[in-house]
């Protein structure tokens, strides 16, 4: 049986189709996931991501612990700011990709995917136990509503007084909104910019609904999960179980950025990482655009002259392109000649560099 | 709740079939139930003109934002025509699924596979709509 997040009433007053995700019952779409989409590529979109892991590290030795636990620099993170970041195991491989958000001196909140928290929450309590922290799954206490889209911060500022503008990309700061207690971070998983509220479960529902009646005006429509995937596919933003998993490291994936090899001390995976951080990537992930109609996705071979030489990691219809797009993990050196195998039959795609979009400053 | 016209006859696969009772040509389409089921429909693959299919065979697809599903035929005969207007705009599988959405027509010969009343479509889909 699904958990229900504290929004599911207003789900289904909305007549969302709810779909299984990860054990959370969420909503898959409120009516055309097109227009889902484009409504967060033009006005906003409201999202429930209360499926989402809070993990709580607070205590004089929370940076380093995050350090020694995770591939980022965390203790070097300013208060207030907020880091993309991965935690791997001992041979490298990603078990998650997550943002953490420095509350305070002493006080680091980590993000982890649905799928995924409950081992990152593990993987945390063991990796920090010879460090002066405390770990603390509160995932069952928060609920996470995102407003995404070019129109965000107007609407916001319609329930808070709290400086959104001073507010840069992954940062945070606490504030009222609607006269309820927040998080108010400047992060988001479509490729516009906007805002991940994170409250109390029991202020989700009247939060909600305020942001829904103050975003009417500006064409705000409730978005589900199906315009999320593709949102983000647009943007060229890693899905953990597509794009990432436990037998890829972050170079593997092109994401050995975040790596940060010459802060203090050991970390776990460190030298399973400096192993192969030269090694030239026997595949990479690249954008494949379609010719015709028909739409690449996940597992299917990617091949050249009826060869394999990949595989699709994500894909969909792009709305704003018009066309089947995918993620893939191409072999290095092949780009021309490209072809989906999409059941038995060889369609014709170009490769492109990601992301499929970047939004215009 | 799904819209289940009367005066059709449906598959266990929702599908929906017109014409069946004069054994002639029937026009074939997928279910509103169906279309709700996928989303956006982005692409709809149908048989060609002319093919000869038998009751059961797939003869297209039909393509969501999220899925993608085959599209069976109920009768066997010959394909006599296609709706060139779905394969050009399949967003109209969502808009009118049993009018403009309507996607191929088969010269019916033999018996149709089982095929449901609307009372009977009623209740398959009625268990988890």
């Amino acid at each position: 049986m699904s958990r229900p997040t504290p929004l599911r009433d207003v789900h289904e007053s909305l007549g969302a189709t709810l779909t299984d995700f990860a054990g959370w019952l969420m909503p898959l779409r409120y009516g055309s996931e097109s227009a889902e989409h484009n409504a967060v590529r033009n006005a906003a979109g409201l999202f429930d991501l209360s499926h989402m892991g809070e993990i709580f590290l607070t205590g004089p030795q929370a940076g380093e612990a995050l350090d020694y636990a995770l591939v980022g620099h965390l203790s070097a993170l300013a208060p207030g700011r907020a880091r993309y970041t991965m935690i791997v195991n001992e041979r490298g491989g990603v078990l998650d990709d997550l943002i953490v958000y420095r509350l305070g001196d002493e006080e680091f909140m980590v993000v982890a995917n649905a799928s995924n928290y409950e081992k990152v929450s593990d993987e945390l309590k063991n990796r920090a136990k010879s460090y002066n922290v405390v770990v603390e799954d509160r995932s069952d206490q928060y609920a996470l509503i995102a407003v995404q889209g070019p129109r965000s911060q107007e609407i916001l500022a319609t329930l808070t007084d709290a400086d959104l503008d001073g507010l840069k990309y992954y940062a945070g700061l606490p504030g009222l909104v609607d006269g309820r207690r927040a998080l108010i971070a400047r992060t988001g998983y479509t490729g516009e910019d906007g805002f991940e509220l994170f409250v109390a479960n029991q202020d989700a529902v009247p939060l909600w609904n305020a942001v829904m009646a103050a975003g009417e005006p500006y064409g705000l429509k409730p978005a589900g999960l199906s315009a999320r995937d593709t949102l983000r596919l647009e943007a060229g933003m890693p899905l953990y179980g597509n794009e990432l998993n436990a037998e890829l490291t972050p170079f593997d994936a092109g994401l050995g950025r975040v790596v940060k090899f010459d802060k203090p001390g050991d970390f776990v995976g460190r030298s399973a990482l400096e192993a192969v951080k030269d090694d030239p990537p026997r595949r990479r992930l690249v954008g494949l655009v379609a010719r015709g109609r028909r739409v690449p996705r996940h597992g299917y071979p990617v091949t050249k002259d009826g060869a394999v030489v990949g595989e699709v990691t994500s894909g969909a219809p792009s709305q704003t392109l018009g066309k089947p797009i995918a993620m893939a993990y191409v072999d290095t050196g092949v780009a021309e000649g490209l072809a989906v195998d999409i059941r038995g039959s060889q369609e014709p795609m170009d490769l492109v560099e990601l992301p499929f979009y970047r939004r215009k400053k | 709740m799904s819209n289940i016209p009367d005066e059709l006859s449906y598959t266990k696969e929702h599908e929906w079939v017109a014409g069946v009772e004069d054994g002639l040509t029937v026009t074939v389409g997928i279910t509103d139930y169906a279309a709700e089921a996928l989303g956006d429909v982005v692409y709809v693959q149908l048989p060609e003109v002319g093919s000869i299919v038998e009751a059961g065979d797939s003869v297209g697809e039909v393509e969501s934002t999220k899925s993608v599903s085959e599209i069976y035929t109920p009768v066997g005969g010959e394909v006599v025509e296609v709706n060139q207007s779905v394969a050009d705009d399949p967003s109209l599988v969502n808009s009118d699924p049993y009018g403009e959405g309507w996607m191929f027509r088969v010269r019916m010969e033999g018996d149709p596979e089982d095929l449901l009343s609307a009372e009977e479509y009623a209740a398959l889909t009625s268990g988890d709509s």
